[in-house]
């Protein structure tokens, strides 16, 4: 099951990443330029040495390894973080044994739990359907996040179409969860899987809309070159030029993009393929142990990816003051400024994530016509109207600074 | 899933003859059969409260069959009446509605003391008794609230929710040790006088239950998501409340001005009604329709803040005494038969009891209020959506336990 989905992973990941990174030069410019994958090979040995098609393997292996490892990371971090927070905000503490400091191991516990399941399939599911679902649905996360920069010089592929990527890839697992729902032979499933794919289909249009205004502000659909135009502010390297700093109408788009990307990742309160107190467990009602938390890794996943798009591409991406500053006294390029990079967009991803968890707790949820009456009728035309203004603002910017 | 793969739907040209539209265009028919999709709500379904089963007719989303289906919690109630002494009876009424344990041991124990006309309950014991079952109602519409919350998809109002009710039962841990099924309140009066300082905790967790209420408000009753998903749901007008012989919150929810502690006063109700103590809240139709989700749900809501006054004023006109009348180790009731309905937190409790002078009730039936109100589900539920239809369940505020007995 695990091998499937890992294979598939590497399946997306070798047409995402690698074969973008194999039009370039696989062995790279020693240094400068060329994704971290090819760096650590060049470290294991003169590249003349070894086949090409190794290098290729050991790549995408390598690569399959670090994004699987991040998934998990992310998730086991995400699942901790959402029940110390609704913990919180319930006055509870959640886990606080698992491990010792505030049950810090809880998720790990969780793991083994699961892994360790009876694996159970319903009597006349169909087989095939059920078994692939779970695998569908983390490939498609994996191959999007394979798309993600980690830092300026930290990617698996560098991509001038990131963002379409991500969403293109990331949105396939809307097709996973609708072969989970169908292939469940339950009643609620289905109900869960329909809902997913109505929802789906309604609030892409508006995410995507809604991206379209800070990618115009910023020029690029690249998610590197997104933050480090975001560096300047009025032409001040301040690391403060943030989308939403340098045209108004960007905040609007976000809250658009915000609200849709709530819907994409089935967060309340648009949790309707799931919703708990109407459809049981929604699409995920008969899958139990590790297949069960595949649908949970990409759930989290999906929202940490979200976030960082977010972050990329209205909140200024790596850039903060502190990178300008380091960029200032000369450290760009050193492991440390990477390491920086790498950590303000963790950061601001994990803010995106707790945002969600915090609205997650607070709100009800919403009807599925009124999920459809908000993402057709209102975020879709508000989108386009945002774009129409954001469009206005930056001739007119360029009009006046020329 | 056997229901979707029987009835495939069927698309071909129905072989009718094409009409020709004023633009030129020709419209063909299509046979398109769909059929209902039926699926059961329970018995074992987070929506339902309980062990409740709900067969829904579905047509997608749109519900257009439901039909309620009960008993999976029956447990002889009123044939153990018959056959146990009355004041063994007792802890088997704490069982029928066990978030409201309280207020049935009072309905019970009044319809037992109705017979006995040389029974004199003591002051004292009266007003416990008004506390403790106000105390229990605030705590059975917290659990309302909170699991409406839930329904809806809102999970934090629940545990807060709780935060009270953990108070109110830790009250009624020291009052009579026991946190769900009390047993407290019996024939006679209640069972022992309220230790040191109790009434004074009691008024504390008034004073904080004030400002909960506030947020609770707040949070969950004016909430925009709340109210869109709420108002319009599930309409009961008056006529048809008078219909199903509705009670309660779910009566009063209609705009029907009706509470038995003021229309039928038992204990010392009268007294407090009088002093202008409470009022009773009834829906106004602020959010929408009068009579729907959101107007049940906001006279719940307000009656925790009634009960509350109610217990202010007992706090204050309450004195030293007996908390138990002069009842003999074996109760005989004297014979005849009486009716008291009583209103518990989910409407009308009524008890009839059937005596011929003997230690055992010849009959002992009980007026569930949620086997009463549970029968509107099958008119209301038709029409709506399927989030909508666990919307009403929760506005009806059953419990299983009570619509079985």
């Amino acid at each position: 099951m695990s091998i499937l989905a890992i294979t598939l992973s590497a399946g997306s990941l070798l047409s995402g990443a690698a074969a973008t990174e194999l039009q370039g030069p696989v062995m790279g410019t020693p240094g400068a330029g060329g994704n971290f994958l090819t760096r650590l090979l060049e470290w294991l040995g003169p590249p003349q040495a070894v086949p090409t098609w190794a290098i290729a393997l050991t790549s995408v292996l390598l690569g399959v390894a670090i994004l699987v490892t991040m998934v998990s990371l992310i998730a086991m971090w995400s699942v901790w973080m959402e029940r110390k927070v609704s913990g919180h905000m319930q006055c509870r503490f959640g886990p606080m044994y698992a491990g010792g400091w505030h049950g810090w191991a809880q998720t790990i516990a969780d793991g083994v739990k699961l892994l360790l399941k009876e694996d159970l399939i319903p009597k006349g599911a169909d087989r095939a359907l059920f078994w692939i679902a779970p695998a569908i649905v983390l490939a498609g996360i994996f191959g999007a996040l394979a798309a993600l920069p980690l830092s300026y010089d930290w990617y698996f592929a560098r991509m001038d179409l990131g963002v379409f990527t991500i969403l293109a890839l990331g949105s396939t697992t809307t097709i996973g969860v609708v072969m989970a729902g169908w292939a469940s032979n339950s009643k609620w499933s289905l109900y869960g899987a329909m809902r997913e794919a109505a929802q789906v289909i309604a609030y892409e249009i508006p995410l995507g809309i809604s991206l379209l205004c800070p990618l115009m502000t910023l020029g690029t659909f690249s998610l590197i070159d997104a933050s480090r135009e975001q560096a300047t502010l009025f032409g001040w390297d301040c690391g403060l030029g943030w989308a939403v700093f340098t045209n108004p109408f960007n905040i609007a788009a976000f809250v658009i993009f915000w609200i849709a990307a709530l819907a994409e990742t089935k967060r309340a309160p648009f949790d309707l393929p799931e919703a708990e107190s109407e459809l049981v467990a929604g699409f995920m009602t008969e899958y139990s142990g590790i297949r069960w938390s595949f649908f949970f890794m990409e759930e989290y996943a999906a929202m940490f990816l979200m976030s960082v798009v977010g972050a990329v591409f209205f909140f200024g991406g790596f850039e903060t003051p502190l990178t300008a500053l380091m960029r200032a006294s000369g450290s760009d390029g050193t492991l440390l400024y990477s390491l920086v990079c790498f950590g303000t967009l963790v950061l601001k991803g994990f803010a995106g994530v707790f945002l969600m968890m915090w609205l997650r707790w607070t709100l009800p949820r919403v009807r599925i016509d009124q999920v459809m009456t908000m993402g057709y009728k209102y975020l879709t035309p508000l989108a386009l109207l945002c774009v129409l203004l954001t469009a206005t603002w930056e001739f007119a910017r360029h009009l006046v600074m020329g | 899933m056997t229901d979707v793969q029987q009835h495939t739907p069927s698309i071909h040209l129905s072989g009718e003859e094409p009409r020709v539209l004023p633009n030129g265009e020709r419209e063909f028919f299509f046979d398109v059969s769909t059929s209902d999709l039926e699926v059961n709500m329970g018995p074992q379904h987070p929506a339902t409260h309980g062990v409740m089963r709900v067969l829904l007719r579905t047509d997608g989303e749109l519900v257009t069959g439901a039909q309620p289906h009960l008993g999976y919690l029956h447990r002889c109630a009123e044939k153990i009446g018959e056959n146990v002494e009355w004041l063994q009876y007792l802890p088997y009424t704490d069982r029928y509605d066990y978030l409201a344990a309280m207020n049935n041991n009072l309905g019970y124990s009044l319809a037992v003391e109705s017979l006995m006309p040389d029974l004199e309950i003591p002051r004292r014991a009266t007003l416990l008794r008004t506390i403790c079952a106000e105390l229990n109602r605030i705590a059975s519409h917290l659990i309302a609230y909170g699991t409406y919350g839930l329904d809806i998809g809102a999970f934090t109002p629940f545990f807060y929710a709780f935060r009270e009710r953990e108070w109110i039962q830790a009250l009624f841990e020291k009052i009579c040790g026991a946190r769900l099924t009390y047993s407290f309140i019996r024939i006679g009066g209640v069972f022992n006088d309220a230790p040191p300082g109790w009434l004074k905790e009691v008024a504390a967790f008034c004073d904080v239950f004030e400002e909960k209420w506030r947020e609770y408000y707040d949070l969950l009753v004016t909430n925009h998501i709340f109210v869109m998903r709420t108002k319009d749901i599930g309409v009961i007008s008056a006529e048809m409340a008078y219909d199903f012989g509705l009670t309660g919150p779910m009566l009063r929810g209609s705009g029907v001005d009706f509470d038995l502690r003021r229309d039928l006063p038992y204990m010392a109700y009268k007294e407090i009604w009088d002093a202008g103590a409470f009022r009773i809240p009834v829906g106004r139709g602020a959010q929408g329709t009068l009579g729907d989700c959101w107007d049940r749900f906001d006279v719940r809501v307000q009656e925790m803040m009634e009960s509350i006054k109610i217990i202010r004023y007992c706090l204050e006109v309450i004195e030293e005494g007996e908390v138990i009348g002069d009842v003999p180790k074996v109760i005989k009731v004297p014979a005849g038969e009486s009716y008291v309905g009583i209103e518990n937190p989910r409407g009308e409790l009524g008890h009839y009891v059937h005596s011929d002078g003997g230690k055992v009730a010849v009959r002992c039936r009980v007026r569930a209020p949620s086997f009463v109100n549970l029968a509107v589900l099958e008119d209301l539920m038709p029409g709506t959506l399927l989030a909508d239809s666990v919307a009403i369940i929760g506005s009806t505020d059953i419990v299983v336990g009570e619509t079985d007995r």
